[in-house]
């Protein structure tokens, strides 16, 4: 009986014991997480710290000192290069490591190995998309260059370094929360941040939905609502600006497209506004006299963010700015010289071509008039607790075929991937981006700058620039393939060569300005250049309104500061307002209208466009346009079982300001033909009585910045652990790009002169773990439309009173 | 007596060892010196609730909390730290009281 009783009472702790230390579906073991001695209290960082610190490396050739500032910005001084990498790779695995683990395993397919089947959709859209494939080859790229692979390896030292003095306290609290452990990093995994940047900003399409726009209208009618050149333009290459190359043969159009094109064939989305704005002026519109320099790219802001400061000094560099963690070099900054900045080209680098298939077995593919044989590629993705899946995906010389048939294509998601279709993408080629970042890193002037971008592939992106010697340029700059008009705006034919792509357009003539008369270079998304250009790099950009609202405020600017420049990154002007509310407030008859509209309607005449936080117009009017938008195009391009691309917002303009009669305003489903006076009063009715309904008579309430809803979630979505929604100004299409968890992931303003001086900030701070101080330090500066001063130190012993630990590798 | 023991082979153990080290410790310390199970249980529990609560404290004062009032919001708890905290040293005591029954019990059983 005394037996039963104490082994009752052994087995009843042991399972209690092991209970606390299982994993539950999401629940983290909580005996692992909660104890005080491994557990999460362990991640809670003191906020006394040493002044110095000394810590011994394997693999180090020389001393390194690094820095740390006040809003624990690692300021790294090595005495060469390999060691300022290694250092790299240690200090920002010190703070992003669980960020820099979980960003590669997304890009490279292996979520469910920690997480379960739950991801297993998204790991094997990764696989198949090509991002393993494209990853290898980029490492053959960055492999073949003996300076980059110094790089890469030394980076990659440098992050495992930090990995094997790690003792299981010491995880980031993701891993326990999570319940997995660190691996070793590999170069591979620096590859796969690029093909995430690429699947980001040039891992889009809209080819799947434009195919089935042309089946549903006809070529007329496509050609009407999704024309090659907008309606309004301000490009980034100055109108007029000369060619002064001799441009490459264009491709012909094949037998196929032409045919398309003539008998009107019966056959990742584009995120809209994922964009930035990059500006830089010359000293001619400077208070010093020197360029000014400016860049936010819009990007999803997390906690942790995308962005990693850093200042990188060794006898071949020193260099200051923001870095991707997982990524060796500054990605976005300034030295003593230039400096530059980044915003995306909506370059067509992604192209579907349709595959026809000898017989079920898929062993062959139709092309050139002949049987092909189909490469196999098989991906092996484990998934915690089941069996390995085995997935073989289908390569032709074009690329994968993402989804064979449709069973392969998951539910929901993937709505614009053709089913076929073999993938043609700039991220599977072999590359070598961190050669051009490495260059620009250590820029001296415009030459240094031209040559350094050679190396770029992609994503494709504007890159700005200033340097000392009073230079400014603008060059929208990648890989760009050699097409024909209009290819690959819609599916093409797999088995005919003249779709293939048929080269690239030599860099040196990718478009460019260097010193406009007009006094300064911009961009923010919008087309590259005016139809002169030669060569055809995409028949649709992001839309001009940020572009035109820079260029319009740069034009005019006389004796600019940083100031006048961090007050322009903060704009929240619209353009699109000042382009249609007067042509839509015309058509409104008060006469007819109750007292809330009246109030509505008197409110949105006398707004000023800006986009503010307090703002009851720009709610009104958003929500008006956005009714509007809808009510146009909802019974055409929403259909139920087919894919359609909507006409942009430029086409809808168009329509509005000059086609008020037009076929596109008819709503089929009424009996009545409306015009465009009808759908302007109807929806502004809809709006107002919708807003009345949700948030009460027009009023405090009705505020844009509460109306809108913006935050900072934490990279896995933990509640506690990012922002909540707070209240904020902005909106895509204006310059000041905030909406939702998507904005300026950091803003930077260089001046540029004898003493360079930089400004920046993003939102967030330099630490990933949620327990320590320089978590969030730097958002509420974010928030407020604030820039930190940067401290560029010149050497390792400038005295700076915001130098507070210093860390010394041996 | 056996509170003290477990309490300091608790502290000792707490930097270095599996968490659940409190839980032999108990046990081991249970069996050679406790003598009732009530007292057992008591001594085992409240040196490992005090353990933890100082231990987690250690870390959590000088972070201002930070981090506690950040993860409690992921538990079905109110958003106050001290709820974590609370749960935390309740866990612990509840392993190192068990742990030092088992540990009294045993004994028992073999004691003629």
């Amino acid at each position: 009986m005394k037996f039963i009783k104490a082994l009752l009472s052994i087995a009843l702790t042991a399972l209690l014991i092991w209970a606390l230390d299982c994993k539950f579906g999401e629940i983290p073991p909580i005996g692992a997480f909660l104890n005080p001695s491994t557990g999460f209290w362990q991640n809670a960082e003191s906020k006394h710290t040493l002044a110095t610190e000394n810590l011994k490396l394997p693999g180090l050739l020389d001393k390194v000192i690094i820095r740390y500032d006040d809003n624990h910005i690692p300021h790294i001084f090595a005495k060469n290069d390999h060691d300022l990498y290694y250092a790299q790779g240690f200090v920002t695995a010190r703070d992003r490591l669980w960020e820099m683990d979980i960003q590669t395993r997304e890009a490279s397919g292996r979520l469910s190995e920690i997480i379960g089947s739950k991801t297993l959709d998204l790991d094997r859209y990764h696989r198949r998309m090509g991002m393993v494939y494209g990853a290898e080859n980029t490492l053959k790229g960055i492999m073949a260059n003996p300076v980059t692979r110094v790089m890469v390896n030394a980076y990659t030292d440098g992050v495992n370094s930090y990995i094997h003095q790690l003792a299981p306290k010491d995880y980031p609290i993701e891993f326990k929360l999570l319940d997995y452990e660190p691996e070793e990093w590999k170069p591979i995994n620096c590859a796969y941040l690029l093909k995430l940047m690429s699947e980001t900003l040039a891992g889009g399409s809209d080819q799947f939905a434009m195919t089935n726009n042309l089946k549903r209208f006809g070529i007329k009618d496509v050609n009407d609502l999704f024309p090659d050149y907008p309606f309004h333009e301000d490009p980034i290459i100055p109108v007029g600006t000369k060619w002064d190359f001799k441009p490459l043969p264009t491709p012909k159009p094949s037998a196929g497209f032409i045919a398309q094109m003539t008998e009107g064939i019966q056959t990742k989305e584009i995120t809209p506004g994922v964009g930035s704005n990059n500006w830089a002026i010359s000293g001619s519109k400077s208070a010093t006299g020197y360029p000014i320099l400016a860049n936010d790219p819009h990007l999803n802001l997390t906690f942790p963010s995308i962005w990693y400061q850093v200042q990188l000094s060794s006898p071949t560099v020193n260099v200051n700015g923001v870095s991707l963690p997982g990524a060796p070099c500054i990605i976005i900054g300034y030295n003593q010289s230039i400096s530059w900045g980044v915003t995306n080209v909506d370059a067509d680098v992604m192209d579907w071509y349709q595959v026809k298939f000898k017989d079920n077995t898929k062993n062959e593919y139709w092309y050139n008039n002949q049987w092909n044989k189909v490469q196999k590629r098989v991906e092996v993705i484990k998934v915690l607790n089941q069996k390995d899946i085995v997935d073989t995906v289908l390569y032709t010389h074009q690329g994968p075929v993402v989804y064979e048939t449709t069973d392969k294509k998951p539910a929901k998601g993937s709505e614009n991937i053709p089913v076929g279709n073999a993938l043609r993408w700039i991220a599977h080629d072999e590359s070598d981006e961190f050669m051009c970042f490495h260059l620009l890193n250590r820029g001296k002037n415009y030459a240094d700058y031209r040559k350094a971008l050679t190396y770029f592939t992609a994503p494709a992106q504007n890159f700005i620039f200033a340097s000392n010697d009073k230079d400014i340029a603008i060059t929208p700059n990648g890989k760009f393939p050699l097409k024909f008009k209009d290819q690959g705006k819609f599916i093409l034919d797999g088995s005919d060569p003249a779709n293939d792509w048929q080269g690239w357009i030599p860099a040196d003539q990718n478009p460019t300005v260097k010193n406009p008369l007009r006094g300064f270079v911009s961009s923010a998304n919008q087309s590259s250049t005016d139809p002169s250009y030669p060569y055809y790099i995409n028949w649709r950009f992001e839309q001009y309104y940020r572009g035109k609202r820079i260029n319009d405020k740069l034009s005019v600017m006389k004796n600019a500061t940083v100031d006048s420049m961090r007050r322009m990154q903060m704009d929240n002007y619209s353009i699109l307002a000042q382009d249609i509310l007067p042509g839509m407030l015309k058509y409104l008859d008060t006469t007819k209208m109750t007292a809330e509209q009246i109030n509505a309607f008197h409110i949105v005449k006398i707004w000023d466009k800006h986009y503010a936080v307090n703002s009851i117009g720009a709610t009104i009017f958003d929500d008006w346009w956005y009714n509007f938008y809808n009510e146009v195009w909802g019974d055409k391009f929403d259909i139920k079982g087919t894919y359609l691309k909507y006409p942009s917002y430029d086409r809808t303009e168009k329509l509005l300001l000059t086609e008020p009669n037009s076929k596109w305003f008819d709503n089929s489903t009424t009996p009545a033909k409306e015009t465009c006076a009808d759908i302007v009063a109807q929806s502004f009715y809809n709006s107002v009585n919708e807003l009345v309904h949700k948030h009460g008579k027009p009023g405090p309430k009705w505020q844009w910045g509460l109306i809108k809803q913006t935050y900072v979630n934490h990279l896995a979505n933990l509640p506690g652990f990012g922002t909540g929604i707070f209240a904020a100004g902005g909106r895509g299409g204006v310059i000041n790009a905030l909406r939702n968890g998507n904005g300026p992931s950091w803003r930077m303003v260089v001046q540029m002169g004898p003493n360079v001086k930089g400004y920046g900030v993003f939102p967030g701070g330099e630490s990933g773990n949620p327990g320590s101080f320089y978590y969030n330090d730097m958002f509420n500066t974010w928030k407020n439309g604030e820039l930190n001063e940067l401290l560029f130190l010149r050497s390792a012993t400038e005295p700076s009173v915001r130098v507070k630990t210093t860390l010394v590798l041996n | 007596m056996l509170f003290l023991i477990i309490l300091i082979l608790s502290f000792a153990s707490g930097y270095f060892l599996p968490w659940w080290v409190v839980a032999i410790a108990a046990f081991l310390a249970a069996f050679f010196i406790g003598k009732t199970p009530t007292q057992s249980f008591w001594s085992g529990f409240s040196a490992v609730f005090i353990v933890w609560t100082v231990l987690a404290l250690f870390k959590s004062i000088p972070n201002d909390h930070i981090l506690a009032s950040r993860v409690v919001q992921l538990f079905p708890l109110p958003h106050n730290w001290i709820w974590l905290l609370l749960i935390t040293a309740l866990i612990g005591g509840i392993v190192g009281g068990m742990a030092a029954l088992s540990g009294v019990l045993l004994k028992r059983a073999f004691a003629k």
